[in-house]
């Protein structure tokens, strides 16, 4: 598979994340959202990491090229648990004060 | 056209449909499971690309333990109808526009990239994506990252708990 196509995948879902990040009010699903751009960034890592390994194979058939772009997704979903169970925490947290969990009640942040 | 394109174009329709899904529906239960779907889209993309182990992985934490997560968050708080309440067209319409924008202006760029000519990706073979060689690479080159992000993991738990726990 030409490497442009995953970059287009990966493009359009990234934007459908961001799209959903700017329209979306429920503090729920803009996190959601966030969640799609990250996944869309670890395809493209993913891809481009085979694409390096396609390219050195030529050369050295016992190359492991490619190998750190697949450890760096392992630990970008490493990041993203830790950063998901802080933010539900804190969406929980914003529910209980204001009964809502929508973020045009957020503009307002000192009462 | 062979099997590994057919599955490609299989699995990016289907991740492209679920996540404009997640985006136009009003319950955020239903959000919630189109997004699993497009995490076992992901998931197939790995496999096709013979990351077995990101496969698994991406499997277990994003698909089992975040999105059950978001489910009991979403179910704590009972948000029937809370989603979206008033409608606010020109918002949403700028967000759209705003988006598609990025989206034709990368997409040109790549599509121009004279580096990207002719490059392919090696589906459905090679051996970096098995958990051999990426466990001796993060226990041998990558071993402090990985001990620094247990620390990161004790610190995201004690803060979900204090930030979450009743005053």
């Amino acid at each position: 598979m030409p490497i442009q196509y995953y970059i287009l995948l990966a493009l359009t879902l990234f934007s459908i994340g961001i799209v959903g990040v700017l329209t979306r009010r429920n503090a729920i699903i803009v996190f959601m959202c966030i969640e799609l751009m990250l996944n869309a960034v670890n395809l493209l890592l993913v891809a481009f990491s085979k694409m390096q390994y396609n390219l050195a194979f030529t050369n050295n058939k016992a190359t492991v090229a490619g190998s750190e772009a697949q450890l760096f997704v392992f630990f970008i979903m490493v990041v993203a648990a830790a950063e998901v169970s802080v933010g539900l925490a804190i969406i929980v947290m914003m529910y209980r004060n204001v009964h809502s969990v929508d973020v045009n009640f957020l503009n307002r942040l000192k009462n | 056209m062979s099997a590994i394109q057919i599955l490609f174009w299989f699995l990016s329709g289907l991740a492209l449909v679920s996540a404009i899904m997640v985006l136009i529906s009003k319950n955020p239960v239903h959000s919630v499971l189109w997004l699993v779907m497009v995490f076992f889209a992901i998931s197939g993309h790995y496999i096709l690309m013979n990351a077995q182990f990101l496969a698994i992985v991406n499997l277990i934490v994003y698909a089992g333990a975040i999105m059950v997560l978001f489910l009991f968050v979403i179910m704590l708080m009972n948000l029937d109808k809370t989603s979206d309440p008033q409608k606010n067209w020109w918002m949403k319409l700028a967000g759209v526009i705003s988006g598609g924008c990025l989206l034709m202006e990368m997409a040109t760029l790549v599509r121009q990239a004279a580096e990207m000519k002719e490059k392919t990706v090696m589906m459905k073979e090679g051996s970096i994506g098995l958990i051999g060689n990426l466990g001796k690479l993060l226990f041998s080159d990558y071993v402090v990252p990985f001990e620094i992000s247990s620390v990161l993991f004790l610190s995201a738990m004690v803060g979900a708990v204090v930030i979450g726990k009743k005053n």
